[in-house]
């Protein structure tokens, strides 16, 4: 397992957020999901200005094997997506936390994104999956 | 593909294995108050011979008259080789294989029936079929509630003239999933659908049901009505008849952008009436809108030597992947009813289709411009038709059919329940199956009808 980068917000369903200067979160999921679902052949982006209520479907990655869906991890509305996964979905494969982004959410309610975990919680509760 | 029975010995090895003492005890997670005890409406068991004496008396009924009775089932002529070739045992099975490296014919069959589909209607891609047009519209209803992510309704409405069976069984299948649905009003002058109810909705819907030719025969302006229902930012599902395509506008090209679904009855290729099914619906679409396509898809690709073959495709839709999120639970097809299709337009090809299509087309005219000419008789619209047409009679419509019928002729439905803003209305189709004598003997069967049963006639 690589090293977690320690600038970024996690959550549970393996995504990570990672609050920009300006205020916008940029949404994307982990290595570990990534690994777990194999080789990416698809990836349903939201619509800009997508209104989404936590838990909501943000986005669906799809390989030849699964599809699962993001969740939206918090209040927020779709301010940008990441057009470059329409075709090359394998971006979210080959880097994760950067190029293989999903979409940038504007929150409704940021003080939700102070309960998510920060790279060492994910990491111990990754490892807690594994035990 | 061989039958393999379980015998009673094999049931209960299998049981014992996996420490289970009977079938239903595999239910047992089901609670009892969730299971239906009895069925209501289904009559006891009875024997196979019992069966086959109750399916021949049934048959009887429907045997031997002379039909021109359409809405929705045509009789069309099926060359003995389609039901030669698709009942061969290594086709006769329903179900789309999953095993690609045993069932490459059946797969092929299957995408050559995609590939002829997605031609017919001008789209870019199909799905492998699914049960019925009349469900096929319902897939299709809720494919643009997923699809039509920009709306935030979940309203379908069906311009005036749609089959509306076809909106029952919609209502039925996708009423309970929260879709709505609306009919517009049709005009009763022409017959077809009121562009002004759709242009001035005040809610833009999630999509447009458009049917061509309409449930009347009629030919809609599909390109304005596909054109005023995009501009609502609703999705086009177009609802068409087969057959009709080969003289028709396909619907990939109605209006500037096309329609978005594309489905219908694929009964008339090459399936016979046989007392109302089994039939297949049709289902074909843009290459944006694949992933929300229900059914399955054959694809053709290449394997491990480089040679091409055919196998499922974007299985990631379906229920053993996606589970309750899945895109429909048809994870089989009518394949046997598609076959057939696939070798009927085989035969026929693009011309056969189309002369077959012209010639219902010239018969249904000759028939309503004679019955037409018969005092108390109208033909009710003055639009164009493909082959099927309304004829207004001056009294009501059930006993000069039952007359017909007992002369051995299906004079067509009765619109008079559904439509009674149609008056005394009858639907009336003649196939390229009827001949000139047929046509004759129609004219003379509803004539003497009518001059039997003059006192019926209604001077209001």
């Amino acid at each position: 397992m690589s090293e977690l980068p320690g600038d970024l917000k996690y959550t549970d369903e393996h995504e990570w957020l990672r609050i920009e200067d300006d205020g916008s979160v940029v949404v994307g999921i982990t290595e570990h999901a990534q690994e777990a679902l194999g080789d990416l052949v698809y990836v349903e982006l939201p619509e800009i200005d997508q209104i989404l209520t936590s838990g909501d479907g943000l986005a669906v990655v799809e390989s030849v094997k699964a599809a699962s869906d993001v969740y939206a991890p918090l209040d927020a509305k779709v301010t940008d997506v990441n057009e470059a996964l329409t075709d090359a979905p394998e971006l979210v494969n080959s880097d994760p936390y950067g190029e293989g982004w999903i979409a940038r959410i504007e929150p409704e309610d940021r003080s939700v994104l102070d309960e998510l975990m920060d790279a060492d919680a994910y990491q111990a509760f990754l490892e807690k999956l594994e035990s | 593909m061989p039958f393999i029975p379980h015998t009673e010995k094999d049931i209960h090895e299998m049981l014992d294995a996996i420490g289970a003492s009977s079938i239903d005890e595999l239910f047992d997670e089901i609670p009892e108050s969730l299971r239906i005890q009895h069925l209501d409406g289904v009559p006891a068991p009875i024997n196979e011979m019992q069966v086959t004496r109750l399916m021949h008396e049934r048959a009887a009924e429907d045997a031997g008259a002379l039909s021109f009775i359409g809405a929705g089932a045509y009789e069309h002529h099926i060359p003995a080789a389609v039901w030669q070739v698709t009942t061969r045992g290594e086709f006769y099975s329903a179900y789309t294989p999953y095993q690609a490296e045993a069932s490459q014919g059946t797969l092929q069959v299957i995408y050559e029936y995609q590939s002829m589909i997605a031609s017919l209607t001008g789209m870019e891609v199909s799905n492998a079929s699914l049960y019925d047009g009349a469900s096929a519209v319902a897939e299709a209803a809720l494919m643009a509630v997923r699809a039509n992510r920009k709306s935030k309704s979940r309203r379908i409405v069906f311009v005036g003239g749609v089959n509306r069976t076809y909106q029952k069984v919609a209502q039925a299948i996708a009423g309970t999933q929260g879709l709505l649905f609306d009919e517009l009003p049709f005009s009763t002058e022409t017959g077809l659908a009121d562009l002004d109810a759709l242009t001035s909705m005040d809610e833009p819907p999630v999509a447009v049901v458009i049917s061509q030719p309409n449930f009347f025969g009629c030919v809609d302006d599909v390109d304005a009505l596909t054109d005023a229902a995009h501009a609502l930012g609703a999705l086009v599902i177009g609802v068409v008849n087969p057959t009709a395509l080969a003289l028709l506008k396909p619907p990939g090209q109605w209006g500037s952008n096309g329609a978005d679904i594309v489905c219908g009855e694929g009964q008339p290729l090459g399936v016979p009436l046989s007392s109302g099914g089994p039939y297949f619906g049709f289902m074909t679409t843009r290459q944006s809108l694949v992933r929300q396509l229900p059914g399955r898809i054959v694809g053709r690709t290449l394997d491990v030597d480089g040679k091409p073959g055919f196998t499922l495709t974007l299985q990631a839709r379906e229920q053993h992947i996606r589970r309750s999120k899945a895109t429909s639970n048809i994870c089989t097809n009518q394949g046997l009813m598609v076959t057939a299709a696939t070798i009927y337009l085989a035969l026929l090809g693009e011309q056969g289709l189309a002369r077959v299509a012209a010639s219902s087309h010239r018969n249904t005219l000759n028939l309503v411009a004679a019955v037409d000419a018969l005092p108390g008789v109208k033909r009710a619209f003055a639009t164009p038709v493909f082959h099927e047409a309304v004829v207004q009679l001056d009294r009501p419509v059930a006993p000069v059919l039952a007359a017909m019928a007992e002369q051995g002729v299906l004079g067509g439905l009765d619109l008079s329940a559904d439509y009674p803003e149609l008056g005394h209305a009858l639907l009336v189709c003649a196939t390229e199956t009827k001949t000139e004598q047929d046509l004759q003997r129609y004219f003379e069967t509803m004539q003497s009808a009518l001059t039997a049963d003059s006192s019926l006639r209604d001077v209001s």
